[in-house]
């Protein structure tokens, strides 16, 4: 299915992130292996979302480094963009256009040829609406949108903020599908949230062990 | 899809869809022209005289107006992130951002500028090197506002910011343009100004989407 290596491993060593001047976390390890589940708990402000961005490569660490498949990230950062999925707060969901369009455009971004639209829309139950302008789509059915596109273009890491957040009953329930199916597959995910998900011997990081004591200076 | 092309489909999909953005730059480029006339008097020897600066600097500034939406909108939703998560470098990226910027306004204000010269009483010989040197310019002019959009992302007046960045920036376009348009009437041709517009376009083309992309990661972080 994927062209990834299936028993490739997202790993973080010693990872620091700084915001500012303040120092969120530091000394942070985590790993992903093939399947695995990771739980990313915390009070609000403790480094959730920015792991999570960190993760991705949208932020660059302020210590440590990231290694996918046995190679640092840095060294490939092509192809570590082209391994993980990242779902934040914010969607991207243009008002003017459709759904369909949109996993359209976020599938040419990943230079997807044959995106899985039609799937990724009935994985989310957006049929209905896939040629409605998204200005009219609730705020549920746009956090379907953006979570489509995890199906409308494979990739073997899930980054997901939040993701349960404005979704109702059914909207879980799909997603939890989707992820199981994704972990079934061989996929990895991390998420960042404050409902509790479903999801089989899923690894809790709790970010609050690795916050940097408050008002000592940061050493890096 | 090449997630290059599949960038510019996006963008030329949404100014179509929000049709009012070319429409503003194009109406603000026009009243912006036929102002002129107005305050400095009907006189066509007066016109005709000033008549390639007026195109110029109206049409610099409908340029300047659209820029803040090149990766403001982006930024705001998100959007930033995915296309920076993309395939390509997001150098290329700023490029196809580019790219479209220019078809949905500079093309549009090229195509116009000859009916305009005639508000303005332009001499009907210089029409081809106010057309060509604003083919050749206005790449340009897309691509040095990448940069400004992108410095001003995050900023708390991000227009009034990346007007300031950009009029500066675009004074080599003008004086070249302008230049073109005297020396077509001349027995020196436009030839070499004309050159200096593409010398300006092709140096931008990559360096423009270099300083850009910095920008923007900057701004992502």
């Amino acid at each position: 299915m994927s062209p990834f290596p299936e028993t490739a491993e997202l790993v973080g060593e010693n990872l620091a992130c700084r915001r500012g001047e303040r120092l969120v976390f530091a000394g942070l390890d985590c790993r992903l292996p093939a399947g695995s589940a990771l739980v990313l708990t915390g009070p609000n402000g403790s480094g959730k979302s920015s792991l999570l961005r960190l993760l991705a490569t949208l932020l660059v660490p302020a210590a440590g480094r990231l290694v996918w498949d046995g190679a640092p990230v840095a060294r490939d950062p092509a192809g570590h963009r082209g391994a993980v999925h990242y779902v934040g707060h914010l969607d991207g969901v243009k008002p003017a256009l459709t759904p369909r369009e949109m996993l359209g455009l976020w599938a040419a971004l990943r230079g997807v040829r044959r995106p899985a639209t039609d799937a990724a829309l009935a994985s989310f139950g957006l049929e209905r609406v896939a040629d409605w302008p998204c200005r009219w789509l609730s705020a549920g059915q746009r956090k379907r949108l953006a979570l489509a596109r995890l199906i409308a273009a494979p990739a073997p890491v899930w980054l997901l903020d939040e993701p349960g957040a404005a979704l109702d009953s059914d909207g879980e329930a799909r997603l939890h599908a989707v992820i199981a199916a994704h972990r079934a597959a061989g996929g990895r995910i991390a998420v960042a949230t404050h409902q509790p998900i479903a999801m089989p011997d899923a690894t809790i990081l709790a970010l609050d062990d690795f916050a940097a004591p408050f008002g000592e200076p940061p050493v890096i | 899809m090449h997630p290059f092309l599949g960038l510019i489909r996006h963008d030329l999909r949404l100014a179509g869809r929000q049709g009012g953005d070319i429409g503003l730059v194009l109406g603000f480029f026009v009243l912006a022209v036929i102002l002129f006339p107005f305050g400095i008097g009907p006189e066509p020897e007066l016109l005709r005289r000033v008549a390639a600066g007026i195109i110029w600097v109206a049409a610099l500034l409908a340029a300047v107006l659209s820029l803040d939406r090149l990766f403001a909108a982006d930024y705001a939703d998100g959007g930033l992130d995915l296309i920076a998560l993309s395939a390509m470098p997001l150098e290329l990226a700023v490029l196809a951002k580019g790219a479209a910027h220019w078809l949905t306004t500079g093309l549009p204000l090229v195509v116009v500028s000859p009916v305009l010269a005639l508000f303005v009483d332009l001499d009907p010989a210089a029409l081809p090197s106010l057309a060509l040197g604003l083919l050749l310019g206005t790449p340009a002019m897309s691509l040095i506002g990448a940069i400004a959009a992108a410095l001003s992302l995050g900023a708390r007046r991000p227009g009034v910011l990346l007007t300031l960045l950009v009029l500066p920036l675009y004074l080599p376009p003008l004086i070249f343009g302008t230049a073109a348009v005297e020396a077509s009437l001349s027995a020196e041709g436009a030839r070499a100004h004309l050159l200096l517009l593409a010398a300006l376009t092709l140096a931008a083309l990559p360096l423009a989407p270099l300083a850009a992309a910095a920008a923007l990661r900057q701004a992502l972080d």
